[in-house]
């Protein structure tokens, strides 16, 4: 799991990801337009924005803690507490429904011994039901961060898990765009 | 398969070397970018792409050209936003576009910035497409490498910044006024029109937003000639539509066809019709938020603006999902009600609350505790939420809903009367707390 960070002390970010903030301050037409994109490096640094960071925004940006807060809620895939390593969202929407999501959810379930909405005790694994994912011909399919795993079985399943469990992301299918 | 075959939009999809800008280039890319550069007016740009008819393929179908000359004339600040939010259920089309072919789509969108006064641009992407934006990102920046972007793009004194800018899981974010509201820095809330984003859009500044698929459109009709793309399809419908095909279907995935095309020929030609073991039993034509058509209907219809209106439904997004025999009609509708209320931004009673009660009531019917007067409170619930909100979102989620009480009653009907299995088959799809 990815650490927590405490809220009294100002929050260090990499070289290079205080360069990208100050980097997007420059090519936004207004300071506040880049919070999205700036909330996106902390995100891609820490896996979440700690309070720390929720104050390094508002002194970059000069927006209001409040609008901070307000948009760091309102949108699904920021998150303002650490995360579990391997947070699997599967998409529950109707085509991959029509297709079989609803068995390959009940074996996820079944092989991490959690239900959906819930992390392992080990904090490892989360499962997350999500609306669709833009695959609707390929599902079943799930997303684990950059990486989208289509026409998922519980043989596919099983085989993604065995991996992760031995800290490997296998190659997605979405994985061949980048690597041609 | 008859008739001819179109690849404007396609031509590399499914292609490992389609995004690079050696391969577009080779093949005729920035082509019409030089052309509209090396000396045309942005009226006359605005007018090429009026009179070939091209209707904005995000969902409205409002023609494109007719919406840029909203834009006050005159106006010093325009911006230009590139929508690639892709959240209706059963759409992945742009996704291909960007994947297979993100230079069309940036040189779609130069043209289109010129056309409009625009000196930014935005790429709005869902940031579930993580691998989408880097792939998009590096286009982006090949093309500033190249000078097509940047300041006084091939010697015109033209210039155009352009940003990719990533979402973060909001539906609602793709309604054009969210979508501005989320780059400004804001939760992606709709704002109530008038003013119009062509007025007042980002940073209260004359802003134009346009679906992936209509800004790729736009190169190939500078190039080949308004007359060439009005030649494609009917009279009202001009030119070629991807349709990104779902479910039980032999071929599924997206397929670039002319509008007007006959849906029993596209079916049975494209998609191979249905897998074996399966019959069709609906199909949802345009997205999520279209009404369900019957395949008897369907089987009749061709797939255009007009045609489609006319049986009762729309071509929305071209997010085709095909529904077969053996789905549950109730069960559909409660995964699609869960869905409109958990993407309801909140800020309309009607919607926020409407969107609750539909879902409520489909998954009361499902434990088996339906009444008969459940399915008039079904349709007293959606008089009250259509036609009344800032944003066609609680209309979205209305017509799916009445269209699947008219069309499958029979299924409703025989929940009150049987009373189905309580247990853990009703508790999809969120599991107890739902
Ligand atoms: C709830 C809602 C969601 C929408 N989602 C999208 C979307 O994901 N992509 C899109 O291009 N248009 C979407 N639209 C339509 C946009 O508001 C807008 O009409 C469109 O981007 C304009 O582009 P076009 O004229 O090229 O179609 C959505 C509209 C609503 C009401
Ligand atoms: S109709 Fe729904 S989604 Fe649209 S603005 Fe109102 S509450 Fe928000
Ligand atoms: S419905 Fe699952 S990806 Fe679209």
């Amino acid at each position: 799991m990815n650490k927590p960070v405490d809220a009294r002390t100002p929050l260090q970010l990499s070289p290079e990801s205080a360069s990208r903030i100050e980097t997007l301050v420059a090519r936004y037409p207004t300071r506040a337009s880049a919070l999205m994109p700036c909330i996106w490096v902390i995100m891609d640094e820490l896996g979440h924005v700690p309070p720390a960071g929720v104050a390094l925004l508002v002194d970059k940006l000069g927006v209001t803690p409040a609008r901070v807060h307000e948009v760091l809620s309102f949108y699904t895939m920021f998150r303002t507490e650490p995360q579990a390593d391997y947070v699997l969202q599967v998409c529950h929407n109707i085509s991959c429904h029509i297709m079989g999501a609803r068995p390959v959810i009940a074996h996820l379930e079944k092989q991490l011994g959690i239900r959906m909405g819930e992390r392992t005790p080990d904090g490892k694994f989360a499962l997350e039901g999500v609306e669709c994912l833009g695959a609707c011909g390929m599902g079943p399919c799930l997303q684990l961060g950059k990486h989208l795993y289509e026409h998922l079985t519980p043989e596919r399943i099983d085989g993604l898990l065995d991996s992760l469990r031995k800290g490997v992301v296998p190659r997605a299918d979405t994985d061949r765009e980048l690597e041609a | 398969m008859s008739g001819k075959q179109y690849n404007i939009l396609s031509s590399r999809f499914g292609r490992a070397d389609g995004h690079k800008l050696a391969v577009y280039e080779r093949e005729g890319g920035y082509q019409a970018l030089r052309r509209v550069l090396g000396g045309m007016q942005p009226a006359e740009v605005r007018e090429m792409v009026k009179e070939s008819g091209l209707r904005g393929r995000g969902g409205a179908g409002f023609p494109t050209g007719v919406k840029w000359g909203f834009v006050p004339q005159g106006a010093e600040e325009v911006y230009f936003f590139v929508n690639a939010d892709e959240s209706e259920p059963g759409t992945f089309k742009d996704r291909l576009c960007l994947d297979y072919d993100p230079h069309q789509t940036i040189e779609g969108t130069i043209i289109s910035s010129f056309a409009v006064g625009a000196r930014l641009a935005f790429i709005y992407i869902r940031g579930e497409f993580g691998w989408l934006i880097d792939r998009v990102q590096a286009a982006v920046d090949e093309a500033y490498a190249a000078g097509y972007l940047g300041k006084n793009i091939l010697g015109s004194g033209f210039d155009l910044e352009m940003l990719v800018h990533k979402g973060a899981g909001a539906y609602i974010c793709g309604e054009e006024t969210g979508l501005i509201n989320s780059v400004e820095g804001k939760k992606g809330q709709p704002n109530i029109k008038p003013p119009f984003p062509a007025v007042a859009g980002f940073l209260q500044k004359p802003t134009i937003v346009n679906n992936v698929e209509s800004v790729a459109s736009v190169p190939w009709i500078i190039t080949s000639g308004p007359a060439a793309y009005k030649a494609i399809g009917t009279e009202k419908s001009s030119g070629t539509k991807l349709f990104s095909v779902s479910g039980p279907v032999k071929r599924p995935g997206v397929y670039e066809v002319p509008l007007g095309i006959p849906f029993r020929e596209f079916f049975h030609d494209y998609l191979g019709g249905m897998v074996e073991g399966e019959e069709l039993k609906a199909v949802i034509v345009g997205g999520s938020s279209v009404p369900v058509l019957p395949a008897a209907e369907i089987m009749n219809c061709n797939l255009d603006y007009e045609s489609l209106a006319q049986a009762g439904t729309m071509l929305g997004s071209g997010g085709m999902i095909i529904i077969p025999e053996s789905s549950d009609m109730v069960e559909l509708i409660q995964v699609l009600m869960h869905f409109y209320f958990d993407e309801s931004c909140g800020q309309c009673t009607p919607c926020r609350e409407g969107t609750g009660w539909l879902h409520k009531i489909v998954k009361k019917l499902r434990q088996g505790a339906g009444t008969p007067e459940d399915l008039d409170l079904l349709e007293h619930v959606c008089q009250g939420m259509a036609g009344l909100t800032i944003c066609p979102l609680s209309d979205a989620a209305v017509m799916p809903m009445r269209s699947f009480l008219a069309k499958f009653r029979p299924e409703f009907e025989a929940l009150i009367q049987e009373t189905a299995p309580v247990g853990p088959q009703s508790r999809w799809p969120r599991g107890e707390q739902e």
